[in-house]
C-alpha cells in the first residue's frame, strides 16, 4: 500500500518553508470575489457611496493644514500646505487602513474560518487589493488637487515633478507589500495574544507623526537616519520628490525599504501559514 | 474498492479554560523542550474527553488514537453523544484545524459542509452569494457559472435571486446554501447535521441529493443525531465515545449498540453521575422510574394505559423560571412526544433546594413498540441545566386494559394513535 498516491495528507505541522502558493493560485477566483464583496458591500445603502473615499482625506487635510500649517507653522518643504499634507495622507491612509484590516484577519473571520478550509492568506491578500482600489480613487483626488496647484495656483513655481515619477508604481507595490507583511504578522500574533490589537491601534496613529506625513524628513537634522529606518518614510519621501520635487530621494534608502519588505513578507507568510493551521483552538 | 480516506492515529488536544493566562509560559516551555530535541511536555498530560470529571492538567484529548479507512463510494455515518468528538473529527477532516498527532490521507477533492451558507454576505444578492459561497467551498468561477441555473432551481429561490439575501427568510438562506453545496461535486463530501434545518420537503430533497451523490460513486461522511435518516442513508457506521472510536461496522448494529449503551438507568431508576449529556452543576436528575397505578416500577405498559413517570431532581439552590421537560423517542431516535412544564417567576418557589420529587402523567397514545425517554431542565432563557438522553426504556404492549381489554393488536403502523371517528354515509 505504500506506493499509493495521496492527493492530500493532513499532518499536525508542515515544514517551515512550505508556502503553498499553488493552492493559493487555485483559489484566485475567491480573492476577486472577496475584493468585490468588500467594495460593493461597504457602500450599499449609503447616500454618498464611494464619495466617502474623498471626504475622509479632504477633511483630514483641511484639519492638518489648519492645525499644523496655520497655527503650528510647521515647515512643509516649501510646498503649499494642503498639497503637502494630502500627499502624505494619501499614502499613509493606505498603509494604516490596509495594516489595521489585515491584522484583524483571524479575529474578524473566525466564523468562516471555523467552518470551511481555504488558504487563509486569500483574506489579507484580498484586503490588500481592495485597499489598492480605494487608494486608486484617493489618488485621483490627489491628482486633481495637484493639477490645481500646478496649473492655477500662484505657488505653481515651487512644484517641480521629477523624472523619478516613473518609480511611483514600484513605490505603491512596496507600500502594499509592507502593509501586508506587517498585517499578517500582527494577525498571527493577535490570535493568541490579543494585547497586540491595542498596541497596533494607537501605534499606527502615533507612527504617522514620525513618518514624514506631518514633518518632512529634511527637518529631522542629523537624526534623520533614525526616522528613515521606518521603511514607510523612504517611500513617502520618494513619492513627494517624484510629484512635488520636494523631499528626499535616495536609492539606498529605497533599497533598504525594499529588502525590509521582502524579509517581512517572507517571514510573515511563514508565521501566518503556521498559525492558520490551528488558530481555531486559540483564538 | 480503493481506500480514499485513511486516518492514522489521529489525536487532538485542547487546552481547557481560558486560553491566555499562562499561555506565554507554556509556549516558552514548549520551545525550550523543542530546542533540546525533547518531546512537547504537554502532550503527555490531559484526561480523556469526559465532561463530568475535571482534570487538573488543564488539557483534554478531544480525540484520541482514531484510526479508520473509508473506501470509495461508501456512505458512512458517525454517531455518538454530544461531546464524543464527532465535530472535532469533522473539523480535522475539513482542515479547519490541524490534528495534534497522527495524519489523515485523502484521495481526490474533499469538501466539508459543517454549515450551510458559510460566508453569505447580507448585502449581496442571491446570485452574488452563490458565486461567493461556491468560491469559498472551492469551486472556480467557470464551474459555478456552468451550474448556476441548476443551483438556483434546486434552491427554489428563482424569484428572489437578484434580491439581497438580508431580505430572505432564514429557510431560503438555508436552501440557497445547501443548493450551492449540493452542486460541489467533490469526491468526498462531509456533512454535519445540516439536514436538521429546512422544512420537511426540503429535507427529503437533501436526503435524495445525498443518495444521488453516493450513487455516483462519491464518498459521503455524515454526522447526525437523527438515527432514522442515518439508518436510511448509511450502510456503514462509526460509533464515538469520549474521543475514541469504539465501534465500526454495519450501521444498524452500530445504532443498536449506541442506544443500548446510552440507556443507563438501573432497576432502581437511579441515574449515574456521568449520564447527563449536558450539565451545569446547578441541577441534576437523580432518578427516573416508570410506575403503574399502584406506584410500583414497571418497564412496560398496556396499550392506551397512562404513562406515569416519577423523577427526582437535585437542585443546588431554589430554582425559578425553569422549564422541565420530557421527551419520548423511538429506539432509532425519532422524537415523538415532547411535554414540558414551565415555572414562571410568579410561581411560589417551584423547585426547592435539595431533592424535588416530580411526577408526570401522560395520556398514552403510543402505538405498541419500544421507546426511550429523555429528560431535561432548562432555564426559561434557553440555558440547559441538565439533559439526560435515552435514560429510560419502556415498551408499549399490544394488549389493552379496561375498555380496550382483549384488544389484540398484531400489526402496527406509525407510532402514535389518534382517536378517529368513521362514518359510512348511506
Amino acid at each position: 500500500m505504500s506506493e499509493e498516491k495521496w492527493d492530500l495528507i493532513i499532518k499536525p505541522k508542515s515544514s517551515w518553508i512550505d508556502l503553498r502558493f499553488k493552492e493559493l493560485w487555485k483559489y484566485r477566483d475567491l480573492l476577486l470575489l472577496f475584493v468585490k464583496r468588500d467594495f460593493v458591500a461597504v457602500y450599499k445603502q449609503t447616500v454618498l457611496g464611494p464619495l466617502w473615499f474623498f471626504i475622509q482625506p479632504i477633511l483630514t487635510t483641511v484639519m492638518f493644514a489648519i492645525v499644523f500649517g496655520y497655527f503650528g507653522k510647521l515647515d512643509t518643504d516649501g510646498m503649499p500646505g494642503p498639497l503637502f499634507y494630502l500627499t502624505g495622507l494619501t499614502l499613509w491612509n493606505y498603509f494604516s487602513d490596509c495594516l489595521t484590516k489585515t491584522s484583524e484577519t483571524f479575529i474578524k473571520n473566525q466564523n468562516i474560518f471555523g467552518k470551511v478550509f481555504f488558504p487563509r492568506l486569500i483574506v489579507p491578500l484580498s484586503i490588500t487589493v481592495s485597499s489598492l482600489l480605494k487608494f486608486g480613487i484617493q489618488f485621483i483626488l490627489f491628482a486633481l488637487v495637484w493639477c490645481y496647484y500646478y496649473f492655477f495656483s500662484a505657488q505653481s513655481a515651487s512644484i517641480n515633478p521629477t523624472q523619478e515619477i516613473l518609480v511611483v508604481p514600484l513605490l505603491i507595490i512596496m507600500m502594499a507589500g509592507l502593509s501586508l507583511g506587517f498585517g499578517i504578522i500582527f494577525s498571527s500574533i493577535t490570535t493568541k495574544y490579543k494585547d497586540m490589537n491595542f498596541l497596533l491601534a494607537f501605534g499606527v496613529q502615533l507612527l504617522m507623526y514620525v513618518s514624514s506625513v506631518v514633518i518632512p524628513i529634511s527637518q529631522m537634522g542629523e537624526y534623520a537616519w533614525i526616522f528613515k529606518l521606518n521603511p514607510m518614510v523612504n517611500i513617502i519621501e520618494a513619492f513627494k520628490y517624484a510629484f512635488l520635487g520636494a523631499g528626499q530621494f535616495s536609492w539606498f534608502w529605497l533599497g533598504y525599504s525594499f529588502v525590509f519588505m521582502c524579509v517581512l513578507l517572507f517571514f510573515g507568510t511563514i508565521i501566518f501559514n503556521r498559525v492558520e493551521k490551528s488558530f481555531m483552538d486559540t483564538v | 474498492m480503493s481506500i480514499v480516506l485513511k486516518a492514522e492515529d489521529i489525536s487532538k488536544q485542547y487546552r481547557l479554560g481560558q486560553v491566555g493566562t499562562g499561555t506565554l509560559s507554556h509556549d516558552l516551555k514548549r520551545f525550550w523542550y523543542k530546542t533540546r530535541g525533547k518531546e512537547d511536555p504537554y502532550l503527555k498530560v490531559g484526561a480523556e474527553n469526559d465532561r463530568t470529571t475535571v482534570d487538573s492538567s488543564g488539557y483534554v484529548w478531544a480525540l484520541k488514537d482514531i484510526n479508520f479507512e473509508i473506501a470509495q463510494g461508501d456512505m458512512v455515518g458517525i454517531i455518538g453523544k454530544n461531546g464524543a468528538g464527532k465535530s472535532t473529527l469533522l473539523k480535522l477532516l475539513s482542515r479547519v484545524t490541524a490534528p495534534t498527532t497522527g495524519q489523515i490521507k485523502i484521495k481526490g477533492r474533499i469538501a466539508a459542509l459543517l454549515e450551510v451558507g458559510t460566508g453569505f454576505h447580507p448585502e449581496l444578492t442571491g446570485r452574488e452569494n452563490i458565486y461567493l459561497n461556491g468560491a469559498i467551498l472551492g469551486m472556480n468561477r467557470i464551474e459555478i457559472k456552468a451550474k448556476l441555473d441548476e443551483i438556483v432551481e434546486f434552491s427554489g429561490c428563482q424569484k428572489y435571486i437578484d434580491t439581497p439575501v438580508k431580505r430572505y427568510s432564514s429557510g431560503m438562506i438555508v436552501r440557497l446554501g445547501f443548493a450551492v453545496a449540493a452542486h460541489l461535486e467533490p469526491e468526498i463530501l462531509i456533512v454535519d447535521e445540516v439536514l436538521a434545518v429546512g422544512d420537511a420537503e426540503f429535507q427529503d430533497k437533501c436526503i435524495g441529493k445525498m443518495k444521488d451523490i453516493s450513487g455516483e460513486g462519491r464518498t459521503v461522511l455524515f454526522v447526525s443525531h437523527n438515527m432514522a435518516s442515518m439508518k436510511a442513508l448509511c450502510k456503514k457506521g462509526f460509533l464515538m465515545e469520549k474521543g475514541r472510536m469504539t465501534n465500526k461496522g454495519n450501521m444498524t448494529e452500530i445504532i443498536e449498540t449506541y442506544l443500548a449503551k446510552t440507556t443507563k438507568s438501573s432497576a432502581t431508576g437511579e441515574i449515574p453521575d456521568d449520564a447527563s449529556s449536558m450539565n451545569t452543576g446547578i441541577a441534576k436528575y437523580r432518578s427516573i422510574q416508570l410506575i403503574d397505578a399502584q406506584n410500583s416500577p414497571i418497564d412496560r405498559v398496556n396499550y392506551m394505559a397512562d404513562l406515569r413517570f416519577n423523577m427526582t431532581l437535585d437542585c443546588k439552590s431554589p430554582l425559578k423560571d425553569v422549564i422541565i421537560d420530557l421527551r419520548i423517542n423511538t429506539r432509532d431516535g425519532v422524537e415523538l412526544v415532547h411535554t414540558m412544564n414551565k415555572y414562571g417567576s410568579s410561581d411560589k418557589q417551584p423547585l426547592s433546594q435539595g431533592l424535588n420529587k416530580i411526577s408526570c402523567k401522560i395520556h398514552n397514545q403510543l402505538q405498541p413498540g419500544n421507546y426511550s425517554v429523555t429528560i431535561g431542565v432548562h432555564e426559561s432563557n434557553g440555558v440547559t441545566l441538565d439533559f439526560v438522553e435515552n435514560i429510560l426504556d419502556f415498551s408499549v404492549m399490544n394488549i389493552g386494559e379496561g375498555e380496550n381489554s382483549g384488544f389484540s393488536y398484531d400489526f402496527k403502523l406509525g407510532h402514535v394513535h389518534f382517536n378517529s371517528k368513521w362514518v359510512v354515509e348511506a
